[in-house]
């Protein structure tokens, strides 16, 4: 990982425009400011086209010698399948009201990072070979030339968009920038444009089932682990299933939640619930995540990696699928699974076998949110709680991009905080919901060596929890989501010291009187709980 | 550089229309020439985009959702900024579309020190929606042009629009309003640097080009009268097929009709297809309700996957080491 830069570095920067025309102005990829480059060997796994190691920074990134016919093929191709392409392409008024609306514009004062200016990079070559009157006036009609120059730039600023749609939300034609990255990145793969961070993940992925890389074996000693941790802390021991045919209910989560402080938390909330609760649910090896870095590469490796999902669910025989905390893998879920991969007529509606909840709004899909399943079940009072236990805890939630503007997930998440915890506070209202801001490190770019690039684009975020730490002594920031365990932890201690990040089912799981447990003292990361006699209180 | 030609190209019009019609007499080209070229244009080449855009399928409901999510029965759901319903999402987009919903949202950022604010604001939501309406006003009050006898609609919107009664002939608030928007439009397009800085000829031109038509509307109509008479028969006799002179109209007039139809030939090849794109965006025009309705994707295609077979084949020692349940025994 990069050295961390200095604050007072980082904060020198104003919102104002270099003197010279955006398209004259060069492109600077130095170090933190780029993920590295893919390996040539991730890439063959998933048998994507020129595949090479290569690097960013290298002056020539040897791409084929017909580069530029692949890439304006390519693009003539999606133009012709998206509608939303094509109409980005040509609609944008260049009002400039998303432009301060990207957390990575915020938080670098760099134009180019102004939505509109991000698609216009793009656009600007789209005007050249798909326009009349770009490929007549050139320049003066905002077209300009596919050079390597221009592929570099593209390159580095498609990079650094996330996919939160924090601008669509503004655009007053609802201009996704996140739809345009997302072809952008389709053509970049093209090339062999990928970057390590994300192509390594979808070459585990597709290998083993998970984004990590995790082996079956693997999986089950992470969780006899946290099992064990769960022994000393509840004084009962839970037994997980996995790959258990017949069962009811099949449990995804994504990858993170089984591998890594924070997201373990998460998961070992999941599981007591789910033991509480008695369910007849059982986890996959196979289906091992519910994220999907394909996303973040092209459609089709997006539905190749989500496609265990379904498969899954239909060789163990579940009736329905349950689906843990997690951003990007909810907007995959809700707007992309069923129409890749379904229709999913071998499962049945999701009825929650406790409360006898319909899931009628996942009647096509079959696929619940455990934040939807347990807010439900809290609503018919099927859980005895305890939410002392987390009162040393003053708690924020931070709505994830995907689920926030890909989903509207809001109000369930806050109502099963407010009954496990009595000290809630929100962030601004502007900061929050559909206008959430995002964590910077979304989209496959939570990589250590972009961290320069994360810093900035977390600060808006950051500086948002700031204000609830000054103003309320807020020191948790909550969550729906396996980045933002991820990659908050270090954008907090950078930018908000003394604030813990912690999955919503972590806050869940401290709270939950289980049957037969022993009197806790100890929450889930195996820390005293204060005022429940584990250590002196202060 | 890109504000000097396009301020050049609108003169340049001016200029031309002016030699043509008022030096030249070349009242047949500009008068009907001109305004049944720009009309079959504007037609042809607004149904061509709109047809292209159409083509493009809609592979996967991608609305950005602005609120709630329907879910359980007693969460409320925002059911126009998060639809699950075509009625929800007919009322987004009439909120769209007649109020500019998403860019009331607007709100500006700055940065105090190592804070960030972000502050409201709706100017530009104003200053655009004052143009617009005002420019929706004015082309139905032009309709009276065009008609014989002039529907009471049109007479009322007249009324409403001179209720102030100034001055002779009475003041239309729109003129005034379209062109205190515009100027606002434009000056905020020149004096904010990041604004200036994303603008290109394609903005400015436009802008400059509606206020020309503007201007010289203002100018026929207030200071250089033209014979209106003369006006409407000639209005009259281009939607009856059958244009005719019968006056003498102002070289005013001429520049005026040429403007506009500059306008509605430059229209469809420009970013003022934006009148059109905004009906179809798929972030706005779509139901969020894909778990609840399969999308169909057209073009969807089978994908090579790593089956569940070949994992197991792969790790089925392991799995067997620590009693995973296999398919096959091997
Ligand atoms: C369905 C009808 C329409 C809708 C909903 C609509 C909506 C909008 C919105 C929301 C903006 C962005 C705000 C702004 O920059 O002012 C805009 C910009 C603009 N619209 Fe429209 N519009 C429509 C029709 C038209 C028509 C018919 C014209 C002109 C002939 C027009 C001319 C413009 C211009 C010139 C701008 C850019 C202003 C600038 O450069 O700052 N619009 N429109
Ligand atoms: S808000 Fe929309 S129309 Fe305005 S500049 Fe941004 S992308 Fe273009
Ligand atoms: S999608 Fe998010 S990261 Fe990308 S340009 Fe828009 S606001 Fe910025």
């Amino acid at each position: 990982m990069a050295k961390l830069p200095k604050k007072d570095e980082l904060m020198n920067y104003k919102y104002e425009v270099p003197p010279s025309d955006w398209m004259d102005t060069a492109v600077d990829i130095r170090p933190g400011t780029y993920c590295y480059g893919a390996k040539g060997k991730n890439l063959e796994a998933v048998n994507f086209p020129n595949a090479r190691d290569w690097s960013p920074v290298d002056e020539d990134w040897h791409l084929p010698d017909n580069w530029q016919e692949i890439f304006l093929n390519g693009m003539a191709e999606r133009l012709d399948k998206y509608r939303s392409f094509r109409l980005f392409m040509d609609v944008c008024v260049r009002c400039g009201a998303c432009a301060d609306k990207c957390h990575f514009y915020m938080g670098s004062g760099d134009p180019k990072n102004m939505p509109v200016l991000r698609g216009e990079l793009l656009r600007s070559v789209y005007r050249r070979y798909f326009t009349t009157s770009g490929k007549l006036l050139g320049r003066i009609a905002g077209a300009r030339d596919l050079t390597e120059d221009v592929l570099k730039e593209l390159w580095f600023y498609f990079y650094q968009c996330t996919e939160c749609r924090r601008c669509s939300v503004f655009c007053p034609y609802g201009i996704d920038q996140a739809e345009i990255t997302i072809m952008g990145r389709e053509l970049f793969n093209l090339l062999g444009l990928n970057t390590d961070w994300i192509s390594g993940p979808v070459a585990n992925c597709y290998m083993k089932g998970n984004h990590v890389g995790l082996e079956p074996q693997t999986i089950l000693s992470n969780i006899e682990f946290m099992m064990d941790d769960l022994e000393d802390i509840t004084g009962k021991r839970i037994e997980p299933r996995f790959n258990k045919k017949g069962a009811e209910i099949l449990f995804v989560a994504p990858s993170g939640d089984l591998f890594a402080d924070p997201g373990i938390y998460t998961c070992m909330g999941y599981l007591m619930l789910f033991e509480q609760l008695g369910l007849d649910y059982t986890m996959s090896t196979y289906a091992s995540e519910g994220g999907n870095f394909g996303f973040f590469t092209s459609n089709e490796m997006a539905k190749r990696l989500n496609a265990k999902i379904y498969a899954e669910a239909k060789r163990l025989g579940v009736k329905w699928i349950l689906g843990g905390e997690c951003g990007h893998m909810w907007r995959v879920v809700n707007q992309y699974m069923d129409t890749w991969n379904g229709p999913a007529d071998f499962l049945e509606v999701p009825v929650s076998p406790i409360t006898g909840t319909k899931f009628e709004n996942a009647r096509s899909t079959k696929m619940v949110h455990i934040a939807e399943f347990t807010a439900d079940l809290i609503y018919h009072n099927k859980l005895k709680l305890d939410p002392s236990r987390n009162d040393h805890l003053r708690i924020t939630f931070h709505d994830s991009c995907n689920t926030s503007r890909g989903m509207g997930i809001m109000e369930e998440p806050r109502y099963i905080i407010k009954n496990v915890c009595n000290n809630f506070f929100e962030m601004p209202e502007e900061t929050i919901r559909e206008k959430t801001l995002c964590c910077g490190s979304g989209s496959g770019l939570n990589a250590g060596e972009n961290m320069e690039v994360r810093l900035r684009g977390g600060f808006p975020r950051a500086n948002a929890v700031k204000y609830v730490q000054d103003k309320h002594g807020v020191n948790v920031l909550a969550n729906i989501c396996a980045i933002d365990r991820a990659a908050m932890p270090s954008l907090m201690d950078y930018w908000v010291p003394g604030v813990q990040v912690m999955g919503v089912h972590e806050l869940v799981g401290n709270a939950l009187i289980m049957d037969g447990e022993k009197e806790r003292t100890l929450n889930l990361r195996g820390e005293p709980l204060p005022g429940k006699g584990g250590e002196d209180d202060v | 550089m890109k504000i000097w030609s396009s301020l050049l190209a609108v003169i340049a019009l001016v200029f031309i229309a002016w030699v043509g019609a008022g030096v030249l007499h070349l009242s047949t080209f500009f008068g009907i020439v001109l305004p049944y070229l720009a009309l079959i244009i504007f037609l042809a080449g607004f149904l061509l985009r709109v047809i292209k855009w159409g083509k493009s399928p809609v592979p996967f409901c991608i609305p950005t959702t602005c609120g709630q999510q329907e879910s359980l029965p007693w969460i409320k759901p925002n059911k126009i900024e998060n639809p699950t319903t075509t009625w929800g999402v007919i009322w987004r987009m009439i909120l769209e579309i007649t109020l500019f919903r998403s860019l009331f949202r607007n709100t500006a950022t700055e940065k105090h020190d190592g804070n960030l604010a972000i502050g409201s604001a709706k100017w530009l939501w104003f200053g655009s929606l004052l143009f617009h309406w005002s420019m929706l006003v004015i082309i139905i009050r032009h309709l009276r042009f065009f008609t014989e006898p002039v529907p009471v609609l049109i007479q009322g919107l007249e009324f409403m629009d001179s209720f102030l009664q100034i001055g002779i002939p009475l003041l239309y608030m729109t003129d005034v309003f379209i062109v205190l928007a515009l100027s606002y439009l434009f000056l905020r397009r020149v004096a904010i640097p990041k604004v200036k800085y994303i603008s290109q000829a394609a903005d400015y031109f436009p802008l400059l080009l509606l206020l020309g038509v503007a201007i010289s509307g203002i100018l026929m109509r207030y200071f250089f009268r033209v014979d209106v008479v003369g006006v409407k028969e000639l209005a009259m006799g281009l939607v009856t097929f059958r244009p005719v002179f019968s006056a003498e109209i102002g070289p005013i007039f001429y520049i005026h009709l040429t403007l506009v139809s500059c306008l509605f030939a430059y229209f469809p090849w420009s970013k003022l297809m934006h009148a059109g794109g905004i009906f179809m965006s798929p972030t706005r025009n779509l139901a969020n309700n894909s778990r609840m309705v399969r999308h169909v994707n057209p073009w969807n295609y089978a994908v090579k996957t790593h089956t569940y077979d070949e994992y197991e084949e792969e790790f089925r020692d392991k799995m067997k080491k620590v009693g995973l349940p296999l398919e096959g025994e091997g």
